[in-house]
């Protein structure tokens, strides 16, 4: 199991230097910013579990351009705020008449419950999908996106979980677009997805 | 003698308690509400040392199943939420609970969710200023983004 997490780690860290470097190195940028790694392969195919209990693929849940983050509902801080700056988001381009998805993806599958994910997405926008699985099928999806996650193994009940806090924009056609830190404002996250929607219409 | 040396001791504990609880301000105690199924809640409060002894605040006591305090440090985009032992309020200086860092956390709410314009009443520990009895504000989740 440690193996497959460090792994991960070097994989995420992998894709970031790549990132640099491409950015670095590239004559032409996107005009959007900051866009997607070339070559890369992050997303793809995931089976999950919906909040009304049903199994779900990708396919199901990114019909439209989506913010793609994982995290965990017991953490009262990080994953709320990410999650409200989502919403956010969707709201601003709402106001433009874009259409965005907004998904958030438990990497807490013990305690996080189809209930519990719809509960905690209705919170921040009413159209928020909350996914969580079996430990596989989240295992898989978190590695499908190269994230990060591992829970702590002191407590039965009070446990936390360190995550990857990236958000993900991810077209249904052609995948990752770019993905944004967690000091990205609504804003900017706002702006910069209503440029690459421009750019696929 | 007797009844000399309690008065005594009495006088003393009470100046000790007023100069404590002098020394020390606490504003903004606030919560934000949570989902009826939610699990854990975050409190934040500002402190504020007004004496000229720097101070630790070591603990919190409030009516939930468990009550720490945390701080969230990010490394390469990971996340990861600690326990803290203590946090130190040095003389004259003010630390902030504020999302995205430092905060408090209410676990193990099961069934009993933080619903707006409830309060949450608490103790907070210091080293010396002693115990220092606050209430949280349930407040709705604010729109704004911080770090």
């Amino acid at each position: 199991m440690k193996a497959v997490i460090f792994g991960t780690t070097t994989l995420v860290a992998a894709a970031a230097i790549g990132l640099y470097v491409w950015q670095s190195t590239s004559g032409t940028p996107n005009p959007c910013g900051t866009t997607a790694i070339a070559g890369s392969t992050i997303g793809g195919p995931f089976e999950l579990v919906s909040e009304t209990g049903e199994t779900v693929t990708d396919a199901d849940v990114i019909t439209k351009p989506t913010l793609v983050y994982f995290g965990y509902t017991f953490c009262p801080d990080v994953c709320p705020l990410d999650s409200m700056r989502n919403a956010q988001a969707a709201y601003m381009l709402e106001d433009q008449g874009l259409d965005i998805g907004t998904l958030f993806i438990s990497v807490d599958p013990q305690r996080d419950t189809p209930e519990v994910v719809r509960d905690f997405t209705d919170n921040f926008h009413e159209d928020m999908i909350g996914l969580t699985g079996s430990p596989e099928q989240v295992r898989a999806a978190s590695r499908a996106y190269k994230t990060y996650y591992q829970a702590h193994e002191d407590d039965p009940e009070f446990y936390l979980v360190d995550h990857s806090t990236q958000t993900y924009l991810m077209f249904p056609e052609t995948g990752l677009a770019t993905f944004f830190r967690r000091d990205t404002s609504p804003e900017e996250i706002a702006a910069t997805t209503a440029c690459f929607m421009g750019q696929l219409t | 003698m007797k009844p000399h040396k309690l008065a005594a001791l009495a006088a003393f504990t009470l100046m000790a308690s007023t100069a404590h609880a002098d020394s020390v301000s606490i504003e903004n105690a606030r919560a934000f509400a949570t989902a009826p199924t939610a699990m854990a809640g975050g409190g934040f409060l500002t402190i504020t040392n007004t004496g000229d002894q720097d101070d630790t605040l070591i603990g919190i006591r409030a009516d939930f199943p468990r009550v720490e305090l945390h701080t969230t440090e990010f490394t390469d985009g990971v996340a990861r939420m600690m326990h803290l032992d203590a946090i130190p309020v040095p003389a004259g200086e003010t630390v902030s609970l504020e999302p995205g860092g430092l905060h408090v956390m209410f676990m193990g709410l099961r069934g009993n969710p933080l619903e707006e314009g409830e309060t949450i009443p608490a103790t907070l520990i210091f080293e010396n200023a002693g115990e220092v009895e606050i209430t949280f504000d349930i407040v709705k989740r604010d729109m704004a983004h911080s770090n």
